[in-house]
């Protein structure tokens, strides 16, 4: 499948696995999980220095070859996402942003409302503006109105791992979305992944998944090969479901 | 003089973001300084005096989803 990258903004895209960097052991297995994987596109975080703490630079492991895509965590109103994004673009990270807007800290639902603020706004200043939201179909539209080069539904609450418990809603989503839609959040195994691929899906972002697996490096592996097979099966349309058997045999008897 | 750092009022002899920087034990290298809600490059970190009742925000990337 040559002729299946993914666009995103200004970019292209040859892996539909996006990555990120939250929650590894050790950062060092960051390009490890990066070149097992063929993951071109990574998140990362902005925080206050813990002047208590030696602090190591995320930056400097992450290939330049990959896409940084700063995330907006940590803000909880449309005004503090806004000033985190500018942040990471005043500091080289490139155009491409994740807008994360919570306030509920026991499920990390995002805000939709609030997301639709900061979507309106980045866009305008020319941010790839990536929205991690509530799988809502008017809010999606309404993101794609402001200029978001792509919606991220989740599947399941952030690290949860539960899977894609969205399904219906994200299918919806699917069928009506003009910008890619990409699956983030709660995808807990390779065949979650699939799942969504095969649903259609455009991309998944995995973290904690593959951050916390006893070999980061094997498991990112191990998702994109499900993120790719996925991909093919959704490509090669897939064969019907029956209640009944439909033999793959001749039904004759053998030698009558 | 007094400055807010990261939220919470420090006192401070007079001096640049870069020396402030390397006073705290840091590499410049690995954090990004939001001096006055404005981003401060690397390069001006020298020239650029802190002031009374000046609000530095000192922040480095770190993993995250």
């Amino acid at each position: 499948m040559e002729n299946d990258k993914l666009k995103i903004g200004p970019k292209e895209f040859s892996s539909r696995l996006f990555t990120g960097t939250g929650k590894f052991a050790s950062n060092d297995l960051i390009p490890k999980m990066l070149a097992a994987s063929g993951s071109e596109m990574i998140t990362v975080a902005l925080r206050r220095i813990d002047f208590t703490a030696a602090t190591e630079n995320m930056l400097e492991y992450i290939p330049k070859n990959v896409t940084l895509l700063p995330n907006t965590s940590g803000a909880r109103t449309a005004e503090e996402a806004v000033r985190i994004a500018r942040i990471a673009r005043e500091v080289g990270c490139g155009d491409f942003i994740k807008i994360e807007v919570i306030t509920d800290m026991k499920y990390l639902m995002p805000d939709n409302f609030e997301t639709l603020r900061v979507t309106e706004i980045l866009a305008k200043e020319g941010f790839v503006v990536l929205p991690y939201m509530l799988p809502d179909l008017p809010t999606a539209k309404k993101l794609e109105d402001a200029g978001a080069a792509a919606v991220m539904p989740l599947g399941s609450p952030i690290g949860s791992n539960r899977g894609i418990k969205t399904k219906e809603l994200i299918e919806i989503m699917i069928e009506n979305c003009t910008v890619p839609v990409v699956v983030d959040a709660g995808l807990g195994k390779p065949s979650h992944a699939a799942a969504a691929m095969e649903m259609g899906a455009d991309a998944v972002l995995v973290n904690t998944a593959i951050a916390t697996a006893h070999d980061p490096a094997m498991m990112g592996k191990a998702f994109a090969m499900a993120t790719r097979a996925g991909r093919y099966a959704y490509r090669a349309k897939m064969a019907t479901v029956g209640k009944t058997a439909s033999a793959s045999s001749p039904l004759t008897g053998f030698l009558r | 003089m007094e400055i807010t750092v990261n939220g919470k009022k420090e006192d401070v002899q007079q001096c640049s973001i870069l020396e402030f920087i390397r006073q705290k034990g840091l590499k410049p290298e690995v954090v990004v300084v939001e001096y006055n809600l404005n981003i401060i490059k690397r390069e001006n970190w020298a020239e650029t005096r802190i002031a009374e009742n000046d609000n530095l925000e000192i922040l480095s990337f770190v993993g995250g989803g």
